[in-house]
């Protein structure tokens, strides 16, 4: 029986991630307009909103044109896990018996190319952008380069990761790069930051995502097919971790804030990784999808050479990993890309999911993001 | 040609011996670069200035292999003309690891572990018609 503090999600929306004329605001308010007809609710049932968004404005200035109902509206903005706070935000209003229902939305939409970094606002300096080293890719690269050194992960991994990506990319009709590209493909395009090539990598891009929760023990009167939030937790780096711009880094070496993240989210939700039956994890490089399958708790440090070999994290496997392309085919518009992975994780546990329905009843999915400054958020759903 | 500094905080310039301008916490000996007065180790703020040592190990590499956008980058990013370069951590033994450029752009020639010092690169010519330089670490031989 639901309790009065938990949450459940009763509606998801979702715009197109490809590239639109449509700006970041569009598709906000596009995708809330999606969640509210799946919940079967209107604007004006909601008690409050969390908007987040990096780069595409303020969140709270669509009430013009979804309705001034007078309701709660707070922006949020905190990197990349800017999405995952919004809803970490709307999830504890709920559980502190503030609000029955509400909802959490996010959206971006970045210009072409790698992040401009501004080096001032960050707190690096203005050297730091100038001599060429406020990269985020070079922080992937250089991770990735010592991972590969300490646990033998080969370059054909990487390119299977890829190739994986654009093959669930391709059965998603929300992605943004849709052509399936092989092993081979993905190896031998442009080195963009050794060892990554550009189709390793995912690309800024544009999208929005709606969530729309309520208290668990009033999910039923919105939907036949509720699914509970079991952990939402947000984390930042601890002294001695390796996180994008850092200008030095300690002798000594600390797990980075996702080991942090992930075991809180577990505690939180009274399950073990063994209980996962499907994982969106950060995959702003191939990479990085690897590492994080480590450092998430599903596997040993390099046991994802064998892993992923074996197909385990295809769609069809034991743990499916990014099942709706991830990063790499919908790219990532800051604001909207955690919540896309919960609006994945649940159709997939919905059984709405269409061509990459994930196999054998998924009963628990898990999210997982990571980004600048070294922030890391984490959730866990079930049905 | 006359050279200048990027950001006279970073390094001793112009100077005869070449040394990158770090802290190190009075509290817990944390080392720190560039300079600051708050220590993320043990939340102290009482440091102290020190000049960190030149030579090193390689721990990680890249190569940056497309321009970076300028800005804020001042280095060459014309696209027809770019040539990748090299970017590392460079442990220094119980002090730190630095991130820096590196001298070498190949990646046949950079192996995790190498011996590694610190020298200067050229950035670019300012409109006084001075070289502007940045600190760097090229392998020993």
């Amino acid at each position: 029986m639901a309790k009065s503090d938990d949450v459940a999600i009763v509606g998801i929306g979702i715009t197109s991630f490809a590239r639109s004329e449509k700006s970041g605001m569009d598709h906000g308010v596009d995708a809330v307009r999606k969640a509210l007809a799946d919940s079967g609710t209107t604007w004006q049932d909601m008690q409050f909103a969390f908007g987040g968004s990096a780069a595409a404005g303020a969140p709270d200035t669509m009430v013009s044109r979804l309705g001034l109902t007078g309701l709660q509206f707070i922006n949020v903005a905190n990197g990349c896990a800017t999405g995952g706070s919004a809803l970490f935000s709307a999830v504890n209003s709920i559980k502190a018996g503030m609000y029955d229902v509400g909802i959490a939305v996010g959206f971006d939409k970045h210009e072409p190319g790698a992040f401009r970094v501004d080096t001032r606002k960050g707190g690096l300096g203005q050297w730091y952008g100038e001599t060429g080293m406020a990269l985020t890719t070079q922080f992937f690269g250089m991770k990735l380069n010592r991972y590969m050194h300490d646990y033998g992960i080969t370059e054909d991994t990487l390119g299977k990761v890829g190739e994986k990506a654009f093959r669930n990319g391709s059965m998603n009709e929300n992605a943004w790069r849709r052509k399936p590209l092989s092993e081979a493909q993905v190896k031998e395009s442009a080195m963009l930051s050794y060892p990554l090539t550009q189709y390793m990598f995912c690309s800024p891009g544009e999208g929005g995502v709606a969530l729309v929760l309520c208290r668990a023990d009033k999910a039923h009167e919105y939907t036949d097919t509720p699914i509970m939030l079991n952990a939402a937790v947000v984390r930042s780096r601890r002294f001695g971790s390796f996180e994008v711009f850092s200008r030095h880094l300690a002798p000594e070496f600390t797990e980075g804030p996702t080991v942090d993240t992930s075991k809180a989210a577990f505690e939180m939700a009274g399950i073990g990784p063994e209980d996962v039956d499907i994982a969106q994890l950060q995959d702003t490089e191939v990479g990085a999808e690897i590492m994080h399958m480590a450092e998430n708790g599903f596997c040993e440090h390099g046991d994802q050479e064998r892993m992923i070999a074996m197909g385990e994290t295809e769609i069809t496997g034991r743990l499916p990993v990014n099942t709706d392309g991830g990063c790499l085919a919908n790219g990532e518009p800051i604001g909207a890309s955690g919540l896309r992975q919960v609006y994945e994780n649940v159709l997939q546990l919905r059984g709405q999911a269409g061509q990459r329905q994930v196999g054998g009843d998924p009963k628990v999915a898990y999210t997982h993001v990571y980004g600048a400054p070294g922030i890391s958020g984490v959730t866990i759903l079930s049905k | 040609m006359p050279q200048v500094s990027v950001d006279e905080t970073l390094f001793t310039w112009p100077s005869d011996e070449l040394r990158l301008l770090g802290s190190r916490c009075i509290d817990c000996a944390n080392h720190m670069f560039p300079r600051q007065d708050d220590c993320p180790k043990c939340a102290g703020n009482s440091t102290e200035d020190v000049e960190l040592d030149t030579k090193g190990t390689l721990w990680t590499w890249t190569i940056q292999g497309y321009p970076p956008k300028a800005p804020p980058y001042v280095g060459p990013s014309d696209p027809k003309t770019f040539e990748p370069y090299g970017v590392g951590y460079i442990e220094l033994d119980g002090q730190l690891k630095v991130e820096t450029r590196l001298t070498i752009n190949t990646p046949e020639e950079l192996q995790i572990g190498m011996e590694m010092q610190l020298t200067t690169i050229p950035l670019y010519t300012n409109d006084d018609g001075d070289e502007v330089v940045t600190f760097a670490f090229e392998p020993i031989n």
